[in-house]
C-alpha cells in the first residue's frame, strides 16, 4: 500500500502569547516554535502503522520555506520513505484552495492507494485542504477519522460526530482520509532517529514542477484573501484575582463557601 | 429573486441548532442583500420535519428520498450541486459540524464557488463577501474577504449565533423537489451509528467538575487532579487533549464532539478554551479557570480567573478547603 500524507509546519500557540506584525496579516513569529500539525501527526503515524503491516511506502508532502524541512525530517525518522517540499514565493497567500491545488498537481502524479492528513490545522483551522484535494483527485473521502481498518480495496471508518456518536462507513480505495486526534499514539522520535533522516533525500520542487500558472497560487489563484489579524475583543472578561498562590486560594476558597458549593 | 440558502442539519429525526442558528443569521442577510431565505432539507421523510424551519424562512426546499435516510456527504453533494446550479443562490450556509466539514469543501470545489470555513460572522459589505474567522486555536481573529463571484458558500461556527424566531413567523412556503439521485452511492455506504458505550460517569448529572487540560502537562500529575476534585467534591471532566492521550476515558470529554455541561461549579485547569470545549461548558452557573496564558480565550467565559501555574495554586486550594471543612 502506498501512502501519501499532507503535513503542515505550523508554531506551537497554546501556551504563547500572540501579536499582531506591523503587516497587520500576520502574527509575529519570532519567539515561537515549530512543529509538525498535531493533527497530522497522528495521520503520519497511522501511515507508518499501515506500511509496518502491510508494506508499501510512505511519502511525506508540505508546501513551506526550508524551515518545513524539519517537520519533514521528523515524517523521515518516523518511517516515511520520501519527502517532497513544494516551495515558491508565488505559493504565498494561498488559502485553503489554492493549497489543495497545489497539492493536486503533484499527488495526482504519484502512486497512492491512499491519502492522509490531518482533520484541520492548528493555525488557520480551516479543515478543508484534504476534502478539496479528494475532490481534485476525484477520489472519496471521509473527514474526523477515529478508527481506520483497511480491507481489500476498501476501508472501513469511523467518523466521530457529536456528543460521542460516531458513524460507520465503508469507503472504495484509493480515498483520502483527513483524521482526528487520538486516532492512535504517535511514536516518540529520538534524536538519533532524526539525525539519521537527516542523510535523506527531501526533494524540493517549485511552481514550474507543478505545472499551474501563477493564476492558479497565491492569493490569484485563491477564494478568500485575508485583510486583517487582530486580538479578539473581549466581550465579557473574568474577574482575575490576584495575590500569592495562598492569597488567591483563600479567596476562592471563601467564593465557593459564600456560594454553597463547599 | 436570488436566494440565500441554509441546509438543514439533522441527525436520527432532530433538527440540530446550528441550522436554527444560521437561519438567524441568515435572515438578517436576506433582509439587507434583498434576497429570499430559503431553508433546504435533504432526507427520507424530510416533509415531516420542514414545519419549523417554515417559522424561519420563505420558503423551504424539500428532496425526499430513500437514500438520504442518513447524511452522507457524496449523496449531499449530488443534491446540492443540482439545487445550487439550479437555484444559483447568492449564498450558501452549511454548519461547520460533521455534516458540514465533510460536505462543503467538496461541493464548493465541484462548483467553483469560493468557500470560506468556520465562520463566527459574515456580511456582504460594498457587494463583497466578507467573513470573520479565527485562527490559532481562537487567539486571533482574521477579517477575510472573497473574490467576486455569483454565488458563495461558507461553513458556520456552531453557537456563533444566538438562534432568534423571526416576528412575525416567516410562514414560509414548502416546496418539494424531485430527487436528482438516480443509484446508491457506489463508492461511500453508510454502514451504522456507533453509540458509545453504556456505564461509565456521567459527567451531565455532576454539580461540580472540574475539567482538565494539556497544561496538566504529564500523566503522572493525574492522581493529584483526581486528588484535588475528590476534596471539593467534583467530578473530573476535561478537554479532548486528554483524552487522545488516552489520562481520561471519552465519557469525561467535555466539548464539541464529547458532553454539553451545565454544572453549578466548572473548575478550568490549564486549559485554554479552544471553542470546542467552550461550547460544552460556557453555560455553567460559575466558571473559575487557571492558566497561565493571560490572553487565553477561556478567560473570556469565565466569571473568575487565575493567571499562575495550577501546580501552585492547586495544592494551596486543596488546602484551604480541608481548612474550612474542618472549621466545620
Amino acid at each position: 500500500m502506498d501512502i501519501v500524507v499532507c503535513v503542515k509546519h505550523v508554531p506551537e500557540t497554546a501556551e504563547a502569547e500572540l501579536k499582531i506584525d506591523s503587516t497587520g496579516k500576520n502574527i509575529e513569529k519570532t519567539g515561537l516554535v515549530y512543529d509538525i500539525n498535531e493533527w497530522d501527526d497522528y495521520a503520519l503515524e497511522e501511515a507508518v502503522r499501515i506500511k509496518e503491516k502491510q508494506g508499501g511506502t510512505v511519502t511525506a508532502i508540505t508546501i513551506g520555506t526550508e524551515d518545513f524541512d524539519s517537520t519533514l525530517r521528523k515524517c523521515l525518522a518516523r518511517g516515511a520513505d520520501a519527502a517532497i517540499r513544494l516551495t515558491d514565493p508565488k505559493f504565498q497567500g494561498s488559502d485553503a484552495y489554492a493549497t489543495a491545488k497545489i497539492l493536486h498537481s503533484i499527488i495526482k502524479n504519484l502512486h497512492c492507494d491512499l491519502i492522509l492528513c490531518g482533520l484541520q490545522a492548528g493555525d488557520d483551522g480551516s479543515a478543508a485542504v484534504g476534502t478539496i484535494l479528494a475532490q481534485l483527485l476525484g477520489v472519496p473521502h471521509a473527514t474526523m477519522v477515529k478508527k481506520l481498518e483497511l480491507c481489500t480495496g476498501t476501508a472501513k471508518v469511523n467518523r466521530e460526530l457529536e456528543g460521542g456518536l460516531e458513524e460507520i462507513l465503508e469507503i472504495k480505495l484509493p480515498a483520502l482520509f483527513a483524521v482526528s486526534t487520538g486516532i492512535n499514539e504517535p511514536r516518540y522520535v529520538s534524536i538519533m532517529g532524526i539525525r539519521k533522516a537527516m542523510q535523506k533525500e527531501i526533494k524540493v520542487l517549485g511552481l514550474a514542477d507543478t505545472g499551474l500558472t501563477e493564476a492558479y497560487v497565491g492569493e490569484a489563484g485563491s477564494w478568500l484573501k485575508t485583510e486583517k489579524l487582530y486580538v479578539p475583543p473581549v466581550e465579557k472578561q473574568a474577574e482575575f484575582l490576584k495575590g500569592t498562590p495562598d492569597e488567591v486560594a483563600t479567596k476562592i476558597a471563601e467564593l465557593l463557601k459564600s456560594r454553597g458549593l463547599i | 429573486m436570488t436566494a440565500i440558502f441554509v441546509l438543514a442539519e439533522h441527525r436520527q429525526g432532530i433538527i440540530r441548532d446550528i441550522t436554527y442558528e444560521m437561519l438567524t443569521k441568515a435572515h438578517e442577510i436576506a433582509q439587507k442583500t434583498n434576497t429570499e431565505l430559503t431553508a433546504v432539507i435533504l432526507g427520507k421523510s424530510a416533509k415531516e420535519k420542514a414545519k419549523p424551519l417554515t417559522e424561519y424562512a420563505q420558503k423551504v426546499l424539500i428532496i425526499e428520498d430513500q437514500k438520504l435516510e442518513n447524511f452522507t456527504s457524496d449523496a449531499y453533494q449530488k443534491v446540492l450541486s443540482t439545487l445550487i446550479k439550479e437555484h444559483k443562490p447568492l449564498l450558501t450556509l452549511i454548519g461547520h459540524t460533521s455534516y458540514g466539514i465533510d460536505l462543503a469543501p467538496r461541493l464548493a470545489t465541484e462548483l467553483n464557488i469560493p468557500l470560506a470555513t468556520d465562520c463566527i460572522d459574515l456580511a456582504f459589505e460594498g457587494g463583497t463577501f466578507t467573513v470573520t474567522r479565527q485562527m490559532y486555536g481562537g487567539k486571533v481573529n482574521t477579517t477575510a474577504t472573497a473574490r467576486k463571484a455569483q454565488s458563495y458558500m461558507a461553513t458556520i461556527r456552531q453557537a456563533a449565533f444566538q438562534p432568534q424566531k423571526p416576528q412575525p413567523p416567516a410562514n414560509g412556503q414548502i416546496i418539494e423537489q424531485p430527487s436528482p439521485l438516480t443509484e446508491e452511492a457506489a463508492t461511500k455506504r453508510f454502514i451504522e451509528y456507533v453509540l458509545p458505550p453504556p456505564g461509565g460517569v456521567d459527567i451531565t448529572a455532576a454539580d461540580k467538575l472540574v475539567g482538565i487540560g494539556r497544561g496538566i502537562k504529564d500523566q503522572a500529575n493525574m492522581p493529584q487532579m483526581e486528588e484535588f476534585a475528590k476534596t471539593i467534591g467534583a467530578v473530573l471532566a476535561c478537554s479532548r487533549p486528554i483524552v487522545d492521550k488516552g489520562w481520561l476515558s471519552n465519557d469525561r470529554q467535555v466539548g464539541s464532539s464529547g458532553k454539553t455541561v451545565k454544572p453549578k461549579l466548572y473548575i478550568a485547569l490549564g486549559i485554554s478554551g479552544a471553542f470546542q470545549h467552550v461550547l460544552g461548558m460556557k453555560n455553567s452557573d460559575l466558571i473559575i479557570a487557571i492558566n497561565k496564558d493571560p490572553n487565553a480565550p477561556i478567560f473570556s467565559f469565565s466569571d473568575y480567573g487565575v493567571v499562575e501555574d495550577l501546580f501552585k495554586i492547586v495544592p494551596a486550594l486543596k488546602n484551604k478547603i480541608n481548612e474550612l471543612k474542618i472549621q466545620k
